[in-house]
């Protein structure tokens, strides 16, 4: 098979959409969330054009559409559904559920901030709710990273020494809604990487009758959860293995982390999502000025890639984390985990925490720069709290 | 042609039922006789089983890890979506039909058990959802008239003076003052749907009814009385005894409603007065004693009157009439 990509200006939905159409799941299950919307309706009318063989459940809520995926990918089918927010809120029972089962389901999140009160625009509050429910999370920066990792997270879920669900994180409006240029790799070749699912157990097979989710108390429910854990920390060996095959086919690269000007950084950026291209953008800048400014940007979440973190953060001067959600009463989620990941590593960095862009408030460069003139200026403060872009 | 009892039972001497002995429910619960009179059925006619359940009584009874009472495949996902995990699993099944994967002549049955709380509260909208979209599933409710598994709290499908912790029969109150939601209603409200009453005291118009419920071209919903013998302060060999007096008194009509048409499959030359049903288990004892406990019988009365008036009015009128 030859590698002819094709380049086309497309909106995030689209993108993922597309890699939907490639993978052609058994079953996808569909429920209308702004920004999630689009990803639907595109799958949809695929379905109605007769593109993908799918078989689409047009659920009656968020609630069900993660039930319905648990029953069929429970029953031996490929099945994925995509939500935002407080559809994702919705699931939530359901997404502990389909994990625990070690699902191999996949999900675009496009991720919007979780009411109150009600706001439609990006922050990243909603996958942050999850992010113990023992789903994997990619958090991509571009449409190509949302549409390469749908792909991906299908041979990630489905690993024999992974069987998790795959959340792929894309940020609401600014991805799922703004054109990029984005290759979509040629059908066959997407059909070739995915593969034929080799479902454990299935429901449909009669001859081999499983109990699917039995009551499961104090004598081995804690086992359950200790191979759950295992199964997550299996990802670590298993991801550089998909990603380096990913490579081979699709000409693309992919890590825990993506590091940007980092060699010689001494002062380190680090942020999820969309965000990245913008702080790319400043250190450009900056770097010009003659400041030795990097960044290390989050591709995965959970598991948290804590070893390349201590690799790659030790001996900085300083660190600066920006997080688009907060925990109310606690430290921000994603510098909290780069604090606690900083712990041990032998020369710690001085540690600045930004929260920025609750409900979908822009993020300007001017931000950027100031949360770096501050580490420049050796004027920041472990666990003071401060934030980009907020009237005060 | 039905069978009759006496070959069933032949036929599932040397078969397996798919529900085995080894379960935890109360001796004289209505749930497993429930679970079992459906499951024969459906392997009598030639169906493989697949079954989910909603959380409950049955489910954790049935599945208690490291064991399983289930020798069919069996999937409990929570309590308010058994109905859109069924949805899931047909719909997998038609996709993996549809390219080749499953063999073509293999007969599923696709069987959704849920306990009223699953059903007519929190699962009421997956329910819906699911029959609204005519996936292809048995869903059958075991009606123990409160949530049981959690200690005997009220649900909607709790009839009034039933002595409930959450609302219980006190100085003030007498236990649940609103009316059974009518859940048949509801179901039979869907189009194309086939929904029907059952009860264990009347195996052979059960077994009917989930003969038809199975071959029914469409989503399918069997309602049966299924006694709480614990929470009811029944004996626990009294379970099919207050199912025939639940029939006997109105308190549970047989009837059927195959998209829109009604059809009232039992009816008694006489009835006796609901009191009689009342009397019968110990859930109503303090409604007894309560000075406004005639009041309470004449409203049950009435209602059961009015419901079995209506519901033969109903059926002269929607004969041949296949509206939904
Ligand atoms: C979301 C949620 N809320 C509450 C519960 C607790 N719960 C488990 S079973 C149950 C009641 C079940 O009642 P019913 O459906 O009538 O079945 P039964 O136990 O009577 O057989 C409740 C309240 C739960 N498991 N999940
Ligand atoms: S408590 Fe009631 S419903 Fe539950 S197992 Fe016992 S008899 Fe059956």
């Amino acid at each position: 098979m030859e590698r002819v990509v094709e380049r086309v200006a497309v909106t995030g939905a689209e993108a993922v959409a597309n890699a939907m159409r490639q993978i052609e799941p058994d079953v996808v299950a569909a429920y209308p969330i702004t920004p999630q919307t689009p990803i639907v309706e595109y799958f949809a009318r695929f379905v109605a054009d007769g593109v993908v063989r799918t078989e689409m459940i047009p659920v009656e809520s968020e609630h069900s559409a993660m039930s319905a995926v648990v029953g069929a990918a429970a029953a031996g089918a490929r099945a994925m559904t995509a939500t935002s927010a407080n559809g994702l809120a919705l699931m939530h029972e359901i997404v502990y559920i389909a994990a625990s089962y070690r699902l191999p389901i996949v999900m675009p999140v496009v991720n919007r901030a979780l009411s109150g009160p009600i706001n439609i625009h990006c922050d990243h509050s909603d996958a942050m709710a999850e992010r113990d429910s023992g789903w994997i999370q990619l958090f991509a920066e571009t449409n190509q990273e949302a549409y390469d990792f749908t792909i991906l997270a299908v041979r990630l879920a489905e690993h024999p020494d992974v069987r998790l669900p795959v959340m792929v994180n894309l940020d609401g409006f600014i991805l799922s809604h703004g054109v990029e240029p984005v290759e979509f790799y040629p059908d066959d070749l997407v059909k070739k990487f995915v593969g034929e699912l080799k479902p454990m157990y299935p429901l449909l097979d009669t001859e081999h009758p499983v109990t699917w989710g039995p009551l499961d108390l104090y004598d081995y429910y804690f086992e359950h959860k200790r191979q759950q854990i295992e199964a997550m920390e299996n990802v670590k060996k298993v991801f550089p293995e998909i990603a380096r095959e990913f490579e081979e086919t699709f000409g693309r690269r992919y890590w825990f982390v993506e590091p940007y000007k980092l060699d010689d950084a001494e002062h380190v950026m680090v942020a999820l999502g969309s965000t990245n291209s913008t702080i790319k953008y400043v250190i450009d800048e900056l770097r010009e000025e003659g400041h030795k400014v990097g960044a290390l940007k989050i591709w995965m979440f959970r598991p948290f890639p804590k070893e390349q973190l201590q690799e790659l953060l030790n001996g900085r001067k300083s660190v600066i984390v920006l997080d688009r959600a907060v925990s109310f009463g606690a430290e921000a989620p994603l510098y909290e985990a780069v604090k606690s990941s900083l712990y041990e590593v032998a020369a710690r960095p001085s540690l600045g925490s930004y929260v920025y862009g609750l409900g979908g408030r822009d993020i300007k460069p001017e931000h950027i720069r100031k949360a770096f003139e501050d580490a420049i200026n050796g004027n920041l403060i472990a666990d003071e709290q401060r934030y980009l872009g907020l009237r005060e | 042609m039905p069978v009759n009892i006496k070959q069933l039972a032949q036929e599932f001497d040397k078969k397996e039922i798919g529900i085995t002995q080894g379960h935890r429910l109360c001796p004289g619960c209505g749930a497993p006789i429930t679970v079992k009179f459906v499951m024969m059925i459906a392997r009598h006619l030639g169906y493989e089983p697949v079954v989910g359940l909603a959380t409950g009584c049955l489910e954790v009874s049935t599945t208690i890890y490291p064991y399983t009472a289930w020798s069919v495949p069996y999937i409990h996902n929570a309590f308010e979506n058994v109905a859109a995990t069924m949805s899931g699993v047909e719909t997998a099944y038609r996709a993996l039909k549809n390219k080749g994967k499953i063999p073509e002549d293999k007969k599923y049955a696709f069987i959704a058990f849920g306990g009223d709380g699953g059903t007519y509260d929190i699962g009421l909208q997956s329910l819906s959802g699911k029959i609204e979209r005519g996936h292809k599933v048995l869903y059958v409710l075991y009606d123990n008239e409160g949530y049981m598994n959690t200690g005997n709290q009220r649900s909607s499908s709790t009839p009034p003076g039933s002595d409930t912790t959450t609302a219980p029969v006190g100085k003030k109150l007498p236990g649940k003052v609103q009316l059974k939601k009518n859940i048949v209603e509801i179901v039979a409200a869907h189009e194309n749907v086939y929904a029907a009453t059952a009860a264990l005291s009347e195996p052979m118009d059960f077994f009917a009814k989930v003969e038809k419920a199975l071959n029914f071209d469409g989503p399918s919903f069997l309602a049966v009385f299924s006694p709480c013998v614990r929470f009811w302060r029944v004996n626990d060999d009294k379970t099919v005894e207050i199912s025939k007096l639940a029939v006997e008194t109105k308190y549970w009509p047989l009837y059927e409603v195959e998209r829109g048409v009604y059809r009232v499959t039992r009816k008694p030359r006489q009835f006796k007065p609901v009191e009689e049903f009342l009397k019968a288990q110990g859930r109503f004892r303090r409604l007894l004693s309560r000075p406004d406990a005639k009041e309470i019988i004449d409203e049950l009365q009435e209602y059961v009157d009015r419901r079995w008036e209506r519901l033969l009015a109903l059926e002269e009128v929607t004969k041949d009439k296949p509206i939904r």
